[in-house]
């Protein structure tokens, strides 16, 4: 839990192996074989170097107290401070999801795996995956897409905290009521069709479908992506688009050339993140869309398996699946991670 | 050398202004600069100088007065149209490209051909003695490094303007030293005009042709740095060029010569501007006011620090008001130590400082 490793003493001998680990995407470790070396030297306490250097053991440093060890392996008073949110993490997350995973290989009848089997065998189970990802990943898209642009310009108003807060107020709301609004708005007898009525335009279904269900998600799930992308775009230094107009880069060069690489690992992140949060839809899908038809997410089975069908393990499968789906998914953008520049996105030693 | 300065004959600010809200960050600056020339802007934090640079960047629009490059109006022109050149205190360098890459940046902004970029990108590489080093990131650069870097993006897009914004300022000691006579030799090299925003006085004096010094968005002088060395204009500008004792005393004049009272003592000086009998101010630099048995002015010392050559003392004067001044021989606290000035190197303003 504590990630208080202390980088290698920095120079620029050892600055490529360091940049070297980092790129290959291993942890953070200094001490790696020669460096603990190094190191070795330097901390009074590290064990003792190897027999074979010098010879002559003159000065044999006894070992130190377990504390001192044990502070050189960064674990100290402080790490104690992690014990509650392990606990939490335990309780919470750990033991119903090990609960459920046990759960999910009991069916009611049939071998171990028959719940599984079950689920792929049947279309009205295994469709929901499509129609799951079929809402979740174009909403993340037009969510994160739509959020770079407003956070762009955002970032250098005066009044950024009244049109952030304004922003932000669906985040608030919730989803249900979002859903009633948008029922009452957009339904066949709302101001929408109504308003669209007096010009003499046809009445457009707009809810109880694909796109009510999508409207919702993009509603509750921009302000989200847009306070990430806002505090991602503002961490960007200033000073660099500055440098960037002074050799001659337009805006839109300026965006593509500075910004977009050095906000592609934000924006990752920003999509794993929002992709998990619209995946699991269950209200918009059930208030606003046709639960039995095209929006028919995952979570809606789980919830029938569960609570309609009373089979506990049918619905911890339907749950186990639904995490593996979102686990290939953000491992699919957290691998095309490694393509962009990872590292700070300062402009020099400040 | 293939990377020279595009040509130009004149740069001029005209009135060159800037306010934030109600505050007037720059009041009406105009200053010629020929190619070739190197000006450092000089003053204390907040005298507006970077307010300057940045108006000539481009990156600030100026609220009033115009800037013209030979016969063009370009104050109303976006930084990337002005083709000028900028190093940044923070060095600016975009952490996800080479080295290489950051210098061929503005090359490939112009369209240039790629065989034209690369060969450019080694010239400049070579300017900045960064031969081996094109590959790397800018975050696996030292300091100084990152700073060479920095100018070799500037100066390679060939522009007839260079402007550094206190670039120095994050590097240490010796470092700073070495980049400083590396700085003039790139700037006689590539012939650009160089305006450099400083609040290091040693550094202005020792880079520039021409010194600006600035105080409250207003120019209070511009001269060569020996004139402005041995004569400030004004007080507060001798008190920035390091005339460390800045006395308020009555004056009266005799002759050529305007005698004020130092430190209990009548001290004789030179008038600076129109000095006429009342109230003045006498601007000494502790090294003209020298330890030795003939002076007229008596005090007892307070601390000395050794300076390798000298030592730097402070002393308290018959009248209790503190004089810095050096003796080449070790003194002691408490001792009493006779001062003298050369009348020429005591200047005296009318004026106070603001």
């Amino acid at each position: 839990m504590t990630d208080r490793a202390i980088p290698p003493p920095y120079s620029p001998s050892d600055a490529g192996s360091a940049v070297a680990h980092g790129a290959a995407g291993s942890p953070p470790s200094p001490l790696v074989g020669d460096e603990r070396e190094e190191r070795g030297r330097r901390t009074a306490y590290e064990c003792p170097p190897p027999h074979s250097r010098g010879g002559g053991a003159e000065t044999a440093p006894e070992r130190p107290p377990l504390r001192v060890r044990l502070a050189l392996r960064d674990l100290d008073g402080v790490t104690l401070l992690a014990l509650p949110a392990i606990v939490f993490v335990a309780a919470l997350f750990v033991y119903p999801f090990l609960y459920g995973f046990v759960l999910s290989f009991e069916p009611k009848a049939g071998d171990w795996l028959a719940n599984y089997r079950k689920f792929f065998s049947d279309p009205f189970l295994y469709d929901t995956i499509g129609a799951t990802l079929w809402l979740a990943v174009p909403a993340t898209v037009i969510n994160v897409l739509l959020s770079v642009p407003v956070a762009m310009r955002v970032r250098y108003l005066q009044r950024r905290r009244v049109l952030t807060t304004i922003l932000v107020v669906p985040i608030t709301l919730g989803t249900v009521l979002i859903a009633e609004g948008l029922l009452n708005y957009l339904g066949p007898q709302g101001w929408f069709n109504r308003s669209l009525a007096l010009v003499g335009l046809g009445p457009v279904r707009l809810v109880h479908n694909y796109t009510g269900v999508m409207l919702s998600l993009i509603m509750s799930g921009f302000p989200f992506t847009f306070l990430l992308t806002l505090s991602y775009v503002t961490g960007i230094d200033p000073s660099l688009e500055q440098a960037a107009s002074t050799l001659g880069a337009k805006p839109r060069a300026r965006f593509w050339h500075i910004i977009l690489p050095l906000l592609a690992q934000g924006l990752a992140i920003n999509l794993c993140l929002s992709f998990v949060q619209t995946f699991s839809v269950f209200p918009s899908a059930v208030l606003l869309g046709s639960p039995a038809g095209a929006t028919r997410v995952i979570s809606i089975a789980a919830y029938q398996a569960a609570y309609e069908q009373y089979d506990y393990s049918m619905a911890s499968t339907v749950a186990m699946i639904m995490g593996f789906v979102q686990l290939i998914v953000v491992n699919l953008i957290l691998s095309a991670r490694a393509l962009f520049y990872r590292g700070a996105v300062g402009g020099g030693k400040g | 050398m293939a990377i020279a300065a595009r040509d130009f004959r004149e740069l001029r600010l005209n009135g060159m202004s800037r306010s934030f809200g109600s505050v007037n960050a720059l009041k009406g600056v105009t200053l010629n600069v020929r190619r070739g020339e190197f000006i450092a802007l000089l003053g204390p934090s907040g005298c507006g100088k970077s307010t300057a640079l940045n108006c000539l960047a481009g990156l600030l629009t100026l609220s009033n007065g115009s800037i013209w490059l030979d016969s063009t109006r370009i104050d109303r022109l976006k930084p990337e149209q002005r083709g000028f050149g900028m190093v940044f205190q923070n060095y600016a360098l975009f952490p996800h490209m080479s080295v290489k890459r950051n210098i061929g940046f503005g090359l490939s902004m112009q369209g240039r051909a790629k065989a034209d970029i690369d060969k450019r990108v080694n010239e400049a590489l070579s300017i900045v003695r960064l031969g081996d080093q094109g590959e790397k990131l800018p975050g696996q650069l030292s300091g100084g490094q990152q700073q060479r870097v920095a100018i070799a993006r500037a100066i390679v897009i060939e522009p007839p303007l260079v402007l550094m914004d206190e670039p120095l300022s994050n590097l240490d000691a010796k470092l700073r030293l070495e980049m400083r006579a590396e700085i003039r030799r790139i700037h006689d090299l590539i012939g650009s005009a160089t305006i450099y925003v400083t609040h290091d006085q040693e550094e202005a004096l020792s880079l520039a042709d021409r010194i600006v010094v600035m105080r409250d968005g207003v120019v209070r002088q511009v001269g060569t740095p020996e004139e402005l060395y041995a004569r400030p204009a004004h007080a507060d500008v001798a008190e920035f060029m390091g005339y460390r004792n800045l006395i308020r005393s009555p004056a009266w004049k005799s002759g050529n010569v305007v005698n004020v009272r130092v430190g209990g003592a009548e001290v004789q000086g030179t008038p600076v501007g129109a000095v006429v009998d009342g109230n003045a101010v006498a601007a000494i630099r502790p090294d003209d006011l020298k330890a030795g048995a003939g002076g007229s002015l008596a005090v007892t010392v307070e601390s000395a620090q050794y300076h390798g050559r000298d030592f730097c003392c402070c002393g308290r004067a018959g009248d209790g008001s503190e004089l810095y001044f050096c003796s080449e021989r070790r003194v002691d606290k408490g001792e009493s130590v006779r001062l003298a000035a050369d009348p020429s190197r005591v200047l005296v303003y009318a004026e106070d400082v603001p």
